[in-house]
């Protein structure tokens, strides 16, 4: 289903936790909630959750604002894991389905499915506290997607997890994606919300300050640096490069040299493979795109610096 | 409202299939029991035999000073320094001085090795109050029937006049009765009140909370739990009314028999038949307490006072358990809701001294309005109820005003509760105020 805010705000006794945010998610696909700790995720997560009201701002699912009914067709994972501790797996999960209007049988049934496959069957009727942290995060997943979400939000899902079992789970949040789900992903991972996100949005200090596709903003980051792999003469390569591009450093690697150069008059890669193709021999060559880890880092300690410097 | 009973569904089996509950359930009467029993038992184990030497001044009236269970006395004319020289080596337990100015001190002195009990005492001083009355009948030539008939044991009855016509004592016992149920109120509402602040709390320090209020809403939550704790209580009282009287009926048939000499009932009928030997040796512990204690157990009109315990039982506790929800919401930990359970507290623990003077003061002013404000009124009116309703009892109006007033008092509750527990089970990290609690009042409004 389609997710629109729109001009979410939202302030807690004088503090305001959200302003004039308007986010918009498709259909089926994966969407990275980014933000540095206090930024007001899990308040605008909350107002999807719509466990607390919007001061102002419309939520609206498939273009209608969002209904009590809708809710039943969202999964949460909150970052804060927690399950009851004394309850077995099996009541567990037929009571927090059973919450979200899922009969008993057939949330029996979607149980069964996901502990085979995550290879929990037989600790089904073990109490929860019995269990390994690990095993604990994995139930927590799959009461999160046992009715069947339409909306799934995800809050750092891979914490706790081993690089085996993250993968696990990353391998069932693009099979969820694939069978049509769509997805909030909120974390500080930013490795993995290049892996897995097609859109993002970033919010800090309360208000969104970066969005669209993981690729776009990337791009719109880059400074016209690129990275090149070539055998030849490294003089000869210089000189090729005009006064279109200048080299920034270059080091050996398996035989062959890898240069970065930085173009300084907005030209491309083409022009640079044009430059550079009568005089050495290319082996590799791409336009370096500064990391979504580096992007964030940028955006949120800039603009803390700004503000602390007032 | 199909989610609100998944909730107290929940809340209730796991309480209910917890090993404590069950043990609380079945052993709280037994235990009970056997403390009675145990008590009653330490009374008799004490009351060993004496083997006594009188010592007697004047009268050899004394020689006549008849034993009873266990009480021997041996008259012996001895001084009463040759006897204490020898008291340490004798086989005597006890040296009973009788002094010669006994028709006008009355009193003697009885020294002992190991500390008689009371029981015994008691029997002994009868003994001998007995053979003093005697001589001084003798004293004023009186004869014992004479006396028998000028000796009076004087009762004033307090009457509570009523204009319908029936006549009703001010009545300690049942009051002492009705305080028993208010005690238990005033037990279960903390027993039940704090295990309803302990969920609120587990849920949010698991954070499972914020799963749940994402498909229901934090009042359906919070009421699913109160109730569904009530149904607890509601089940422990039930077996425990039943199991009681299962045990009382069993206790009872076993001194019956007892009491007819079936004497193959095992050791528990020798300590049975003691205790009726020991009544009826002994003229000074009448018989006459036993049957009141039977009496008053059917002058109370029980099928009221259960109706009314459930009445008042549900509603102090709902009352109570809102706020004990309010402040497990907001608190990150148990060891923080020192602070807010004072005030909580303290109203609770009043309603229970105030009963403590309402047992014997039951018409006064203090009982009349610490039964109709809602925070005592479940404790202090429980234990003005023992004497009935209407008729020579509490009057109606009376009754319904504080149950309406309750009643009233408890949505109010509940609907204040509710807000601070809103906003309270998602706000993590730092201790609130109780200033704070009231901004929370405001903010979810």
């Amino acid at each position: 289903m389609l997710l629109k805010l729109e001009n979410i705000s939202k302030s807690f006794s004088g503090h305001q936790a959200l302003k004039d945010v308007s986010i918009e998610i498709e259909q089926g696909e994966i969407f990275g909630l980014l933000g540095p700790n206090g930024a007001g995720k899990t308040t605008l997560i909350r107002i999807i959750n719509q466990i607390i009201k919007q001061d102002s701002g419309n939520v609206l699912l498939n273009n209608n604002p969002i209904t009590k009914k809708d809710i039943e067709k969202i999964g949460y994972l909150p970052e804060e894991r927690g399950l009851y501790k004394k309850m077995t797996i099996l009541d567990q999960a037929i009571y927090l389905a059973g919450l979200k209007g899922v009969h008993k049988k057939e949330a029996k049934n979607s149980l069964k499915y996901w502990l085979e496959k995550f290879e929990l069957l037989p600790w089904a009727n073990k109490k929860v506290e019995d269990l390994s942290k690990g095993m604990q995060q994995k139930i927590q997943f799959i009461v999160t997607v046992l009715h069947k979400p339409k909306l799934l939000i995800l809050d750092e899902p891979f914490s706790g997890f081993d690089p085996v079992n993250t993968n696990l789970i990353k391998q069932e949040i693009l099979n969820l994606k694939e069978n049509g789900t769509t997805i909030i992903f909120s974390t500080h991972n930013m490795a993995s919300v290049e892996e897995v996100c097609e859109k993002i949005a970033l919010i800090n200090k309360s208000e969104k300050i970066i969005s669209g596709t993981v690729n776009d903003v990337r791009k719109s980051y880059g400074k016209n640096e690129f990275t090149v792999g070539f055998e030849g003469n490294l003089i000869a390569f210089t000189n090729s490069l005009w006064t279109n591009f200048e080299l920034l450093d270059n080091k050996q690697q398996n035989g062959h040299t890898v240069a970065r150069v930085k173009s300084t008059n907005g030209s491309g890669l083409n022009k640079l493979a044009e430059s550079i193709l009568p005089v050495v021999n290319i082996k590799f060559m791409e336009e370096k795109l500064p990391s979504m880890h580096d992007i964030f880092i940028q955006e949120v300690s800039g603009k803390s610096n700004q503000k602390s410097n007032i | 409202m199909n989610k609100i009973w998944l909730i107290i569904k929940r809340e209730y089996t796991t309480r209910v299939k917890k090993k404590s509950f069950l043990l609380l359930t079945i052993l709280g009467p037994i235990l009970m029991a056997g403390l009675f029993v145990f008590v009653a038992w330490l009374g008799m184990e004490e009351n060993e035999a004496q083997k006594i030497l009188v010592i007697d001044d004047q009268y050899p009236a004394f020689q006549k000073i008849k034993g009873g269970l266990n009480i021997e006395y041996d008259y012996g004319d001895y001084t009463l320094e040759q006897a204490k020289q020898n008291f340490e080596s004798s086989s005597y337990t006890a040296v009973l001085y009788l002094p010669e100015n006994i028709t006008y001190a009355n009193s003697a002195i009885l020294y002992f090795k190991k500390q008689p009990s009371l029981f015994s005492v008691k029997n002994i001083e009868n003994s001998v109050e007995k053979i003093v009355e005697d001589l001084k009948l003798d004293l004023f030539k009186i004869d014992r029937e004479t006396f028998e008939k000028v000796n009076t044991n004087f009762h004033l009855n307090a009457v509570k006049f009523s204009d319908t016509g029936s006549e009703n004592a001010v009545d300690l016992e049942k009051n002492a009765v009705g305080f028993i149920f208010g005690l238990f109120i005033y037990m279960f509402i903390f027993l039940y009140g704090v295990q309803v602040m302990r969920g609120v709390i587990e849920e949010k320090t698991s954070r499972i909370v914020e799963v749940i209020v994402c498909s229901v809403r934090p009042f359906q939550l919070m009421m699913g739990k109160i109730i569904g704790v009530a149904l607890v209580g509601f089940t422990q009282f039930f077996i425990w009314i039943i199991l009681t009287l299962t045990l009382y009926t069993v206790a009872f048939q076993i001194v019956l028999a007892t009491q007819y000499g079936a004497d193959t009932l095992g050791p528990s009928s020798q300590i049975s038949a003691d205790i009726i030997n020991q009544v009826q040796s002994n003229p000074g512990f009448n018989s006459k307490m036993l049957l009141e204690q039977d009496n008053i157990i059917n002058r109370i009109n029980f099928p009221l006072m259960l109706s009314m315990f459930a009445f008042y039982f549900l509603g102090g506790y709902l009352l109570y358990s809102a706020m004990f929800a309010a402040i497990g919401s907001a608190v990150d930990s148990e060891t923080d809701v020192q602070q807010f359970m004072l005030p909580v507290t303290l109203p609770l623990v009043a309603a229970y001294i105030i009963s403590i003077f309402v047992i014997q003061n039951p018409e006064g002013p203090a009982a009349f309005w610490f039964s109709i404000i809602p925070f005592t009124s479940p404790i202090v009116m429980m234990t003005r109820l023992a004497v009935g309703i209407g008729d020579g009892g509490i009057p109606y109006w009376e009754v319904g005003l504080s149950m309406g007033i309750l009643i009233i008092t408890f949505f109010i509750i509940v609907w204040l509760a509710a807000k601070i527990y809103d906003v309270g089970i998602l706000m993590y990290g730092k201790k609130p105020s109780l200033k704070e609690l009231y901004k929370w009042l405001k903010q979810s409004s």
